[in-house]
């Protein structure tokens, strides 16, 4: 029973407490779309000088704000190593039926939007419910609620576009100023959500254990964590998420719009990757796809100042998304 | 009984388990002493893996009884087994490589912060867990100088020791260990048997599965050898040579005349 331990540790007591979580991996992966956010803001800068000001950085918060939004809920997914296309589809429902139920209906505002809110979150819980219980791939059922939210939204609204909406359903979109600029309330609440969303994944266990079930499903199962509680969990908070989305789209555009979002998906997955988040699952960090939602908007909207058609605009995105999956798949290589 | 009367710490009796028509597990017994490693030994398809799961409570045998320490037990799932202080350490190590060797240790068992914070915000508690992963690691004197290391950026007999420090952590009676050198170098083998004495010696019993023989009686106090869905013999690796485990085994030598040797 005599037993010689000789393991190869003459190290004493490992350091440990004082390493910063920060200084994990994680961050890095950030570093690279914040230096592309940084170089393409200096090169707008340089080519127009309407591009460095408040207020157009102001304009292009807001063009981000929607999809920005929609690319937490996609963030989410994604972490678990699912996917979602149904985003653009589900908050243009939301959409049409608060802004319907508020002007054609006569139903308190307030109530519109909780409605809505609970349309978008009913449908994140049924991709939810088809991808845990029937164990289809994400992707095929997003694709379905797609064009079922799709087809619901064009039916329900009749084509027709919703004016009018009343103040309370416009209210994000109204600005306060900060010095010379005016910002709206509804980048004020992306931003919110952002930080909120940045505290569950990092500081909360339901967040690691996201990272975790897109690393290692069976893992998370063995370690007795109810895995398919965690992914209903996760889907229907990006419904609600994009619920949310379809008050700030509603609030900017003044109307509820039957045609909108139909590139979303597309746009906040661009995001999410350009934000450094792996389409594998289980990497990235919530502050990558803010920056990654700002790249976007910073080309389309310097782009557009110096006068580049916007059908280059959409050459650019599809070329950058393509560099940013082949810079995860390299990574993820190495790491194996 | 080859348990000379001391109650084991884990006991199966005629356990059997079928798949359609491949019976897997066909009145299998089993004891697991305390303060012992067990090392399971048997050839491809004998049982061995059913087995294990059955006790670490990943599947339920169709037929059979479990106890502990004399008691009947059921296990509905690894977490009831867990809740009964059976710790196991999977042959894929299930572990998520890109957290970091803290939350891995505490995957499922995360500690929160004190007060509200925990409470309303449930905030988790990284310094504390970080802290104590460092000590359970130290114990163990598997020497990795940063918890917050994402598992990933380990060498393969680190990770291994990840692994079975979670289950040496949280293990109350029993560790099971399904094959836990088989991925792994001459070096970071012989790292991972030193952590299983270690363990052994701290008065955790191990279930040992192998088919790494020199590592079996290298390691092991006494062997259970699995045959065809039943335990066949139990023999004492200093009685015993590897040829006739393997005899044994292989049915080439009759189990039952040496069953009582250990
Ligand atoms: N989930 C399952 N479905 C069907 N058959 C199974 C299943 N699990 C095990 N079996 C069968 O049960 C028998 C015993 O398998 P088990 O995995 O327990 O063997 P083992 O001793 O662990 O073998 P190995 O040394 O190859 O790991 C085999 O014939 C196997 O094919
Ligand atoms: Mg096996």
């Amino acid at each position: 029973m005599s037993s010689v331990v000789t393991t190869e540790q003459p190290g004493g007591r490992p350091k440990t407490a004082g390493r910063s979580f920060v200084a994990s991996s994680g961050m890095l992966s950030t570093l690279g779309p914040l230096a592309a956010l940084i170089l393409a803001c200096v090169f707008f800068s340089l080519k127009s000088d309407r591009f460095f000001t408040g207020s157009n950085f102001s304009l292009i918060f807001q063009q981000t704000m929607v999809v920005g939004v929609e690319a937490i809920g996609q963030t989410l997914i994604i972490l678990t190593a699912g996917i979602d296309l149904s985003n653009g589809a589900i908050m243009a429902l939301s959409g049409i039926l608060m802004s319907r139920l508020a002007v054609n209906n006569g139903v308190n505002p307030f109530l519109a939007i909780l409605l809505g809110f609970l349309l978008a979150a009913a449908f994140g819980l049924l991709n939810g419910v088809l991808v845990t219980s029937i164990r289809l791939p994400p992707f095929i059922v997003t694709l379905g609620t797609l064009n079922i939210a799709f087809a619901l939204t064009h039916i329900y609204s009749q084509e027709q576009t919703v004016t009018n909406v009343p103040g309370a359903l416009t209210w994000l979109g109204n600005t306060f100023d900060v010095g010379q600029t005016a910002i709206t309330y509804g980048t004020v609440l992306m931003l919110v959500l952002y930080a909120f969303t940045w505290y569950m994944l990092s500081q909360t266990k339901t967040g690691r254990h996201i990272y975790a079930i897109g690393n290692n499903p069976e893992a998370v199962r063995l370690a007795g964590i109810k895995t398919d509680r965690l992914l209903l969990i996760v889907y229907t908070a990006a419904g609600l998420f994009y619920g949310i989305a379809a008050l700030l789209l509603v609030a900017r555009t003044s109307v509820g719009d039957p045609n909108a979002g139909q590139t979303d998906n597309l746009d906040s997955i661009t995001a999410v990757v350009l934000g450094g988040t792996s389409l594998f699952g289980g990497r990235g960090l919530i502050i990558g796809t803010l920056i990654g939602a700002l790249i976007v908007g910073v080309f389309r909207n310097g782009l557009q100042l110096i006068g580049v058609s916007s059908i280059y605009q959409v050459l650019i995105t599809g070329i950058l998304v393509i560099l940013a999956v082949a810079v995860d798949q390299v990574v993820r290589r190495r790491s194996r | 009984m080859a348990t000379n009367g001391v109650t084991p710490v884990l006991e199966a009796r005629g356990l059997v388990k079928r798949y359609g028509q491949v019976t897997a597990l066909d009145g299998a017994d089993f004891e697991l002493l305390p303060g012992e490693v067990l090392a399971v030994i048997g050839d491809n398809g004998a049982g061995k893996s059913t087995l294990i799961k059955a006790l670490s409570g990943a599947i339920q045998p169709d037929a059979g009884e479990l106890l502990m320490e004399g008691q009947p037990v059921r296990f509905a799932n690894p977490l009831d087994a867990r809740r009964h202080g059976i710790e196991t350490v999977y042959q894929d190590l299930a572990v998520a490589p890109a957290l970091d060797i803290a939350e891995n240790l505490y995957l499922g068992r995360e500690i929160l912060r004190p007060g509200i914070l925990g409470s309303v915000f449930r905030m988790l508690d990284r310094k504390r867990m970080v802290a104590e992963a460092a000590d359970h690691m130290q114990n163990l004197k598997i020497g990795i100088q940063s918890m917050r290391q994402p598992v990933e950026t380990l060498s393969g007999g680190q990770r291994q020791g990840v692994a079975v420090a979670r289950s040496a952590a949280f293990a109350t009676r029993v560790i099971i260990m399904d094959e836990p050198t088989a991925a792994l170098g001459v070096k970071e083998s012989h790292m991972v048997l030193d952590l299983i004495r270690e363990v052994r010696d701290r008065g955790l019993p191990v279930i040992l599965i192998s088919h790494n023989m020199p590592q079996v009686f290298e390691v092991a106090d006494r062997v259970h050898i699995q045959r065809l869905g039943r335990r066949v013999a139990v023999v004492n690796p200093r009685e015993f040579s590897a040829s006739d485990a393997v005899a044994i085994m292989t049915g080439a030598m009759a189990g039952e005349k040496v069953s009582d040797a250990a």
